[in-house]
């Protein structure tokens, strides 16, 4: 493995903008992009800003574009990338910048709070608890498994080109509303809210969401899909409407 | 001074388990809570953990209580254990576990439908709650999801620098905005600090970047006392290769699974050295072992799960023997389990998915197929803030801590599963004790003065300027010897060197420099954790050196063995003047029933 690598951070300037800043630094056998970035940090630009926090691929901190790939940087292995030539690494695009590789995610924030919360129905048994078979969690096992880094968001174009924040709720939180949805034990109802204010209808299954993910959910096939499929039932299933007029 | 201000009734520092449990339950009473972190939400440390927390609610073996719990917690801690606090945590544990279920939480399921629990080391029976190895997230998203619908409000990357006091009473903070710099004040009726631990003053840890002790820090500038930081705990597991990846934890859910542990002879090395008082809970041979892994109520645990402090302590003897692997750790071996199961790589895949992952990922290994190279490394410490068992208040009134950053529960080592637990029962007291202070206490007054003088001190690194020193490289060289001289193994002599070097870290900590504009500057963040670093360091060094003996997390080449003197004290640190004082304090006896309970366990 090569001992020197050659690397264009994204730095922003008083103002606003930013520009790609070159750095030579050295690399050993098994280093993952965040190390580089500290490296970088301790030894040439101390005041280099960069989100992170496990090193572990746990916590969702250090998402950044990395040669234009929305990746982890504790989880992108120098070895995967191509040494020979200047590695880039630049903050997710989809976000309003601060500082270097660190962007502003606090809509993601605010988009959850308007998701209607988790309603349970009446507990089971008497001492408060429920019962749920395994088969029946698997799924929505599946979705709590998101580390929230934001990397569907920053991939989906709905987003990142149209910039509909405001009428669209975005990958991440529509799995965040599918398992809430498809949660045994909860009893509300968010289809009315995912077609009308949540914008579900803006996606149309390219599935680069999921080609990002960090933590292999199915995004669109075992979230978003089923979603709408709820959708159309409810609102457009001609049986369903029929059934709804009579009711 | 001009700086934004913020009032609130209970203001509590830090979003991990312990604060985010401690913001619902005052939000509940209804004051008005303000929540502050230094990352973003639902990002804190505790969402690394993996294993499991633990309550006894006896689903898989119904043999389990509260006494069993309480029993192992206090044999687990040497005894020396805030009794009353680990009797609160085994009776209250069950209930805030399935509290968890109530706001959303999935854990992992039994066959009859309920949550299932599994084996961990020195718990006697399957206890911890989990979701796969990924616990901690589950956690923190739980209450996350509860909490901000809860009309709390949080304050995302802001740091806290010192508390102010008001009378001797806790009063309010001085905080930066990590985004733009910007000081910011905070004004309360009760603090509760929730800030975790100290990982990053040592070389090898499997803490995240927070770690960095500021609620002892914090703490104890105000003139709180910090008890017990001699017990820091090195878990046997955590990654040793590639270079950059170690000290990340290996959750012990691997050996909990029946993962074993064998030196480069191939020998399964736990079996050589068990324990006296383990014994009688210990399988005999391999095969024993196996079963207990597998849910076998008659078999007994295999030696991989006695308490960590005995296995990073037997890991570490093998790497010194020369037996070690390649990369200076032993081997930790879960691959082997299709000798007895069929199907044996899907299920290492689904019990162990975020296990499977880490070593795909980042050691190109593959765990189902091979075995992985684990060392010791720092992860948790048992020491801290010194608190009421039943309040969960400090030495100072109005100051509250719970979590990593509080200390009693744990004694002389921790249980693993109990970390988790205890935020949830601890962070709930403190949150309903502070909202109950708070409501019988008026607003503080916070001094104009020592905000100035904390603001002061913070921007000296920019006066300094960039031909101060680098904080990165102080940063590192303290951890550097506080690894080698602190560590798993300790002796006075490299204490006292440890010391020594301690006033060096001062001096030059008290000149590093940075340049630039104060938005979010790392190099800016990492000066001013310094202090607290430096702090827990020496509170550590000194209480290590004070404890003249060998118990749980803390062993002394020099005093190999437990010595009666100190089975009835905790050791004691806090600020005189300018320096560190160091005291024992008795513990007080133990209630005749709970000395019963853990008499009935002891067969
Ligand atoms: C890899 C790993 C696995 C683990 N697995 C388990 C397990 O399976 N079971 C178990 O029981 N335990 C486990 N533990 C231990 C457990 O995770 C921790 O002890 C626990 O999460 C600590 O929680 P806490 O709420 O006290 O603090 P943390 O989760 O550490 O949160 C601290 C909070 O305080 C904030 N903070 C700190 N300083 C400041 C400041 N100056 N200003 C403002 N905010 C501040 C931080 O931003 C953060 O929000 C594990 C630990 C690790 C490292
Ligand atoms: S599948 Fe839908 S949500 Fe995912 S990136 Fe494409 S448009 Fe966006
Ligand atoms: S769904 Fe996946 S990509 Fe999106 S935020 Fe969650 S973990 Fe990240
Ligand atoms: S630092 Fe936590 S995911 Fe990368």
């Amino acid at each position: 493995m090569i001992s020197e690598a050659t690397f264009k951070v994204w730095r922003t300037h008083p103002g606003g903008d930013g520009t790609l800043q070159t750095f030579h630094t050295k690399v050993s056998e098994g280093m993952v992009v965040l190390d580089v970035v500290h490296r970088i940090q301790a030894e040439q630009a101390p005041d280099l800003a960069v989100r992170w926090n496990c090193k572990a691929g746990k916590c969702g901190s250090c998402s950044a574009e990395i040669n234009g790939n929305p990746r982890l940087m504790c989880m992108t292995r120098l070895s995967e990338l191509n040494l020979m030539e200047p590695v880039t690494v630049e903050p997710m695009r989809t976000f309003p910048p601060i500082k270097d590789l660190v962007t502003d995610v606090s809509w993601n924030f605010r988009v959850k709070k308007g998701i209607q919360k988790f309603t349970p129905r009446p507990a089971d048994a008497p001492d408060g608890t429920w019962r749920m078979a395994q088969r029946d969690v698997d799924r929505v096992q599946e979705f709590r498994k998101c580390i929230e880094c934001f990397l569907c968001q920053d991939v989906c174009h709905v987003l990142r080109e149209h910039n509909k924040h405001e009428e669209f709720i975005g990958p991440r939180f529509l799995v965040y509303a599918a398992q809430l949805e498809m949660h045994p034990l909860d009893t509300a109802d968010r289809i009315p809210a995912l077609k009308e204010e949540k914008g579900i209808g803006y996606c149309n299954i390219t599935k680069c969401c999921t080609k990002v993910c960090p933590e292999h959910i199915h995004i669109t096939d075992n979230a978003i899909i089923p979603l709408k499929e709820r959708v159309v039932s409810r609102y457009y299933d001609p049986v369903t409407k029929l059934l709804q007029m009579f009711r | 001074m001009s700086h934004p201000t913020h009032s609130y009734d209970v203001l509590i520092v830090g979003a991990g388990g312990a604060g985010l449990r401690a913001a619902i339950e005052a939000a509940a009473s209804g004051v008005s809570v303000g929540l502050i972190c230094k990352s973003l939400l639902g990002k804190a440390h505790t969402v690394m953990a993996e294993g499991g927390m633990a309550a006894a609610m006896a689903h898989n073996d119904d043999r389990d209580s509260w006494r069993v719990h309480f029993a192992d917690t206090m044999r687990g801690g040497q005894y020396v254990n805030n009794w009353r606090m680990a009797e609160i945590h085994a009776k209250e544990a069950p209930d805030r576990v399935r509290e968890l279920e109530a706001w959303g939480a999935v854990f992992d399921r039994t066959k009859d439908g309920r949550i299932n629990q599994r084996n961990f080391g020195g718990h006697r029976y399957p206890r911890l709650a989990h979701v796969g190895d990924r616990t901690g997230l589950e956690l923190i998203r739980a209450l996350q999801d509860h909490t901000i619908y809860l009309g709390v409000t949080v304050h995302m990357e802001h740091t806290v620098i010192d508390l102010v006091l008001d009378q001797g009473r806790a009063a309010g903070l001085l905080a930066y905005d990590r985004h733009r710099g910007t000081f910011q004040v905070f004004k309360a009726k009760a603090i509760i600090l929730a800030t975790g631990g100290v990982g990053r003053a040592f070389q090898v840890t499997s803490n995240s970047w927070e770690g960095t002790g500021d609620g002892h820090g914090l703490a104890y500038r105000a003139g709180a006392e910090l008890i017990d930081m001699e017990f820091v705990q090195f878990h046997p597991t955590g990654m040793v290769w590639p270079p950059s990846v170690k000290g990340i934890l290996v959750t012990e859910g691997v050996r909990g699974e029946g993962g074993i542990l064998k030196n480069n002879q191939g020998r399964r090395f736990m079996f050589d050295d068990i324990p006296d008082n383990y014994k009688p809970q210990t399988a005999s041979d391999p095969e024993e072992g196996w079963r207990y892994t597998q849910g076998d109520k008659s078999a007994r645990r295999p030696p991989e799960l006695l308490t960590r402090d005995h296995v990073a302590r037997c890991i570490n003897r093998e790497v010194k023997a020369g037996r070690g692997s390649p990369h200076g750790g032993v081997y930790l071996d879960i691959a082997w389990i299709k000798e007895k199961l069929s199907g044996a790589e899907e299920h290492i895949k689904r019990k162990l998915p975020s296990m499977y992952h880490q070593f795909k990922q980042l050691a190109d290994l593959d765990i189902t197929k091979e075995a992985m190279e684990v060392g010791p490394t720092t992860h948790y410490i048992m020491g801290g803030i010194r608190v009421d068992g039943d309040s969960q208040m400090s030495t100072i009134p109005g100051l509250f801590a719970a979590g990593e950053c509080a200390s009693g529960i744990n004694g002389a080592n921790r249980l693993g599963g109990n970390s988790l637990s205890d935020l949830i029962v601890f962070g709930k007291r403190a949150g309903e004790y502070a909202s109950a202070w708070a409501k019988e206490h008026p607003q503080p007054h916070v001094d104009e003065a020592a905000l100035a003088q904390i603001e002061k001190t913070a921007l000296a690194p920019f006066e300094r300027g960039s031909s101060g020193e680098n904080p990165y490289k102080v940063q590192e060289d303290l951890q550097v010897s506080m690894q080698a001289l602190v560590g798993i193994v300790r002796t006075e002599s490299e204490m006292k060197e440890a010391l020594q070097r301690l006033v060096g870290f001062n001096d030059r900590a008290a000149r590093v420099g940075v340049s630039g504009s104060r938005e979010y500057h790392a190099g800016w963040h990492t000066s001013l954790d310094l202090r607290n670093l430096l702090t827990v360091s020496e509170a550590i060094a000194l209480s290590a050196i004070e404890r003249k003996e060998s118990r749980g997390g803390h062993f002394r080449e020099d005093y190999p063995d437990k010595v009666t003197e100190f089975s009835t004290i905790n050791v004691m640190v806090k600020q005189s003047g300018d320096s560190m004082r160091v005291s024992r304090v008795p513990i007080p006896p133990i209630p005749d029933e709970l000395k019963q309970v853990i008499e009935e366990q002891k067969s």
